[in-house]
């Protein structure tokens, strides 16, 4: 551990850009700037280029290495791949969230403000190496989320979603804290270095074990991993679509670098291990038969991600550095394909209503573009070749074996066929279902924006999918690094 | 151009991805007519493109083979070359595309674009999947596979066809999820992704046991083996023309082949040890396959649950580990495919006049349709393997070699297994003649038969295609053979030294490497393998 400050701002660039977005957005939310049409309009405009300047500048620091504050604040492989993530995410986002609906226009300014607060709190997450710290920042990136789950105008599943959110979390988050006290009341640290070396066995000191499982209980219920899901099917539904997208997506972002962080602490084989391998097991199964009766599109996608973020946990068990590689490439994996999902369900209903499988019917009519981008997000979902999904999975499934949880990867490969019938159907009623007369909603916004976004999309994912090795090798490096 | 610059083109790469980009192409064409003329076009260049392929040697080893880096942290390989096993599973799936553009030019009426979008993509992993000698490679052709296909039955199939596109896919896609960890047990196991390496290692018996059952269930599923076969009826029934015939032509072959590349070579003794329980229900196959044909009405059920019997005698020849029994397994997947094949495209040109499949309803051909009454009865006759036909060159080799196999009942040596073959053999020629009686001189079954044109250019085109191969595989398969047995008898013999040896149980020891010098002799160095990245 490095006991110096070695504060170096040039190295701090991504969290830098979201800091000056967040203060410049509160700055305009405040001057009374979005009363005013016009400039509030240049400012939306203006938005996604600033997104994406940031993940350019984050792209540009993926080399930056350091240990910052006393230890506690860590850039390196690891940090600098979830930034990029996060940076790329909340471009999509931004883009995709621009000119929902069902937000008044008094409250966009607002809303990607917070969007822009949660961001910066991921960003730091991925590189918080204390506990302290990452609570810190995870409550950062949430508390802004408890604010935009319910800004859906007039919607009283919005409020209802928004108020399942806090109290979940809150209970979450309390639970969490809980168990930072325990670890520090029996390893005396909160230094992710100095606690690496500590022994986290039940038999050797239970009291560790235990704070550490409620501690990790915070982070598994960001990425809603079964026990701690209930929340996400209900706030996919009731909060818009396009919050749906953020909140499907990069608040788990950061669950997971922090989860990969703390995977380093786990051994195999120990309490800790079989744990996570038996969360795992009951996470994706149960996501997956839960999504199998779904009718709402949101929902289903929901309890995928509980089904998703059992796989990614399948590689954190085994400890090993390819596992650690193989989850934090299944992170960016999840990212583009839900990301995909969700900019096309918010292109379909440009009105912000929720969709159903039925409202998929004729769309290949509609919109070929849309259609075809569909497809491939759905077979990436599955985990069919030649997509992003596939090449994830082949990565936790080849890391994770030999390390003592071959049944949890046969579970993996046996759920990918539980969960072929619901992914598959989003195919089946793009191509093969004739139109329902008439519409149920407005129509689908099949214009330029919608359809280059999502081609766009879709061919991150089926690129990714052919051709991973340049972002695979950037996981494995975060996950050697983080590995003695 | 001589043999050796030829041999340099990357011919299987060439042969991927052509369809690939035609299939990209065609979204910028106008107009149905013109799309099928360019996809015509392009399955004529496919073919052409294929033609280094006849400067294979008909020696061991992979000829054609390209090699190169994919994703270098975990070893994975764009590794493609050709055997002689591989090789004319290949040419089957080159040589089907033009014939099923063509006996969909009218059946397909709507989606034009797509449907051929799909069938080019089909080419695309069919070819894949032959030639893939990298365990990834191959399951991503594997996989691809299966959309193209599922949106076939599923947009242009018969009443039935969301039942029969979900069943086809869930059913096949189930059992390769367990092929996925299989795959990364190999990898783990045996270091690398590449088959051919994987064939020189030897496995404990235990680790063999758990990967030819995890290999096995999708090979059986894909074939499919009895009991696995219930989605294949239902799928081929609904699928339309095309679709049937790539289904029987090449998808089914993937199984067997499956079962003859991976696990007879790499797991030979869990191969050995399963062999007859693969027997028995490869038997069960052929008997229950050729029964339950014998009493459909439906004549696309009929031909599909022959493939089920069909395919018994290719997992039976190939779980006799004879050199005779392995070339019949070879021989018949090729043969069932050119058969069944045209017998799909022929069902599909009467289905056309009738709009029924069913016996009943297509009654006394034979008057009105006399050229399309000549080429049901000549494949219905190499489809039970007429003497003369290619049918019977694949049984008779297959059945020969089960006669071989002497089991030992009460005392005295019996060829059980051959002589359980008979029954299935006399079946087919009651099923096939059945359907062919019925259809040549059954009293015309509606008025409107008479005003049914008879096979018109277009049809005569395309079923002279297989109905050449019969009449030439049939009475001179030598060509054939002499391609394929220096693959077969070097699989044979790899088979029988390796498949006693039964090494260190526990994964992660030291592992022996079985050799064979050019002596024929064997030689076993020890390595130690630990899993490297």
């Amino acid at each position: 551990m490095t006991a110096n400050l070695n504060f170096d701002l040039l190295l701090l660039l991504p969290e830098l850009g979201f800091f000056l977005l967040v203060l410049f957005l509160f700055a305009a939310t405040v001057t009374g700037l979005a009363r005013n049409p016009s400039a509030g309009k240049l400012v939306l405009e203006a938005l996604p280029v600033i997104a994406l300047l940031i993940a350019l500048v984050s792209l540009g620091s993926m080399s930056a290495r350091e240990v910052m504050f006393w230890g506690s604040y860590r850039l390196d492989a690891l940090s600098q791949f979830f930034k990029l993530l996060v940076a790329a995410g909340f471009f999509v986002a931004v883009l995709n969230a621009r000119r929902q609906s069902s937000l008044e226009e008094g409250q966009r300014l607002d809303y990607f403000l917070f969007l822009a607060f949660s961001a910066w709190g991921l960003t730091m997450m991925a590189s918080a190496a204390e506990l302290v710290t990452i609570y810190l920042t995870m409550e950062l990136a949430s508390y802004s989320l408890y604010i935009l789950i319910p800004l859906r105008a007039r919607s009283r599943p919005a409020a209802e979603a928004g108020v399942k959110y806090i109290l979940f979390g809150a209970a979450a988050t309390a639970l969490a804290l809980y168990g930072l006290s325990w670890i520090i009341a029996s390893q005396h640290s909160t230094y992710l270095s100095e606690l690496a070396g500590k022994d986290w066995t039940f038999s050797g000191n239970p009291l560790a074990c235990l704070g550490l499982s409620f501690f990790l209980g915070g982070m598994f219920y960001k990425l809603a991993l079964f026990p701690f899901h209930f929340w996400c099917p209900d706030v996919y539904q009731g909060a818009s679509n396009e919050t749906a997208a953020y909140v499907a997506t990069l608040p788990k972002l950061g669950a997971i670098a922090v989860l990969v962080r703390l995977g380093a602490l786990i051994t195999p084989g120990e309490d800790l291990a079989n744990l996570l391998a038996v969360l795992a097991a009951a996470s994706m199964t149960f996501g997956n038969l839960c999504a199998l009766v779904q009718k709402d599109l949101k929902r289903m996608l929901g309890f995928s991600s509980v089904a998703h973020a059992g796989y990614i946990l399948v590689g954190l068990a085994p400890g090993t550095a390819e596992g650690l590689a193989a989850a934090a490439f299944y992170a960016a994996a999840y990212l583009s394909m839900n990301l995909l999902c969700f900019w096309i369900i918010s292109r379909l209903a440009p009105d912000g209503r929720n969709l159903t499988y039925r409202d998929l019917n004729g769309l290949y009519k509609r919109s070929p573009w849309l259609a075809l981008s569909l497809a491939a997000a759905a077979i990436s979902l599955v985990g069919l070749p030649p997509t992003v999904g596939f090449m994830g999975k082949l990565w936790l499934v080849t890391g994770a074996w030999g390390h003592g949880y071959n049944w949890l990867v046969i579970l993996l490969c046996v759920n990918s066929a539980l969960a072929i019938f619901y992914y598959l159907s989003l195919v089946r009623h793009a191509y093969t279902e004739g139109e329902d007369d008439p519409l149920r909603g407005a129509a689908p916004d099949t214009g330029l924006f919608s359809s280059v976004g999502a081609t766009v999309l879709a061919l991150v994912v089926l690129v990714l999918g052919v051709l991973p090795a340049p972002v695979f090798d950037l996981a494995l490096e975060a996950g050697r690094a983080l590995m003695p | 151009m001589s043999a050796d610059t030829l041999a340099a083109c990357p011919v299987l790469t060439a042969l991927i991805f052509w369809p690939l980009l035609a299939a990209v192409a065609l979204a910028f064409v106008k107009g149905d007519e013109n799309v099928r003329r360019a996809t015509l076009a392009a399955s004529v260049v496919e073919v052409l493109l294929a033609w280094p392929l006849l400067n294979f040697q008909p020696v061991a080893g992979f000829q054609f083979v390209e090699r190169l880096s994919w994703v270098r942290a975990w070893g994975l390989q764009y590794y493609l070359g050709v055997d002689g096993i591989s090789i004319m599973m290949i040419w089957l799936s080159i040589l089907t595309l033009p014939v099923c553009v063509l006996c969909s030019w009218t059946y397909i009426g709507r989606r034009i674009r797509e449907f051929h979008v799909c069938l080019l993509l089909m080419t695309t992993a069919c070819v894949g999947v032959f030639s893939a000698l990298d365990l990834v490679l191959f399951y991503v052709f594997w996989e691809a596979l299966l959309i193209p296909m599922y949106l076939m039955i599923a947009v242009w199939g018969g009443d039935d066809r969301r039942y029969a596109s979900l069943k086809f896919f869930i059913y096949t896609l189930a059992g390769s999820t367990v092929l996925l960890a299989a795959i990364a047990a190999l990898r783990i196991e045996g270091g690398t992704f590449s088959i051919p390496d994987l064939m020189a290692l030897d496995f404990g018996f235990t680790f063999q046991f758990w990967v030819f059952l995890g290999l096995g269930l999708a090979f059986a599923i894909k074939v499919p083996m009895f009991p696995f076969h219930t989605w294949l009826p239902a799928a081929h029934v609904q699928a339309p023309s095309a679709g049937s015939v790539i289904l029987a032509a090449v998808l089914l072959k993937m199984g067997a082949y499956g079962f003859l590349r991976f696990s007879l070579p790499i797991t030979p003794a869990a191969s050995a040890y399963f062999a007859p329980l693969m027997i028995a229900l490869s038997l069960a196959a052929i008997i229950y396959g050729g029964a339950i044909a014998l009493g459909q009405e439906d004549i696309k059920r009929l031909v599909a649950y022959s493939s089920v019997a069909h395919m018994g005698f290719v997992t039976l020849g190939i779980f006799l580990f004879t050199v005779r029994g392995l070339e019949g397994a070879i021989v018949q997947m090729l043969n069932h495919g050119i058969i069944t094949g045209g017998l799909f495209m022929l069902i599909g040109t009467i289905y056309e006049r009738s709009h029924s499949r069913e016996i009943s309803n297509n009654l006394g051909l034979g008057k009105y349709l006399p050229a399309f009454m000549f080429f049901w009865g000549f494949f219905g006759l190499a489809s039970f393997g007429f003497p003369g036909t290619n049918g019977f060159v694949g049984e008779f080799l297959v059945i020969a070699a089960a006669l071989g196999e002497n089991t030992r009942l009460a005392g005295v040596d019996v060829p059980l297994i051959g002589l359980l073959t008979i029954p299935g053999a006399m079946l087919a020629a009651a099923y096939a003649l059945k359907v062919i009686l019925k259809l040549a001189w059954g009293r015309p079954s509606s008025a409107t038969n008479k005003y049914w044109r008879d096979l018109n250019g277009r049809e005569w085109a395309y079923m002279l295609v297989p109905a050449v191969f019969v009449v030439y595989l049939g009475l001179a398969p030598t060509g054939l053979l002499e391609t394929i047995d220096p693959a077969v008898r070097a699989t044979v013999e790899d088979f029988q030294l390796r498949k006693d040896i039964r090494l260190a149980e526990s994964p992660g020891e030291s592992r022996l490497l079985v050799s064979k010098q050019p002596d024929g002799s064997l030689a076993i160095s020890e390595v130690l393998q630990e899993p490297t990245l």
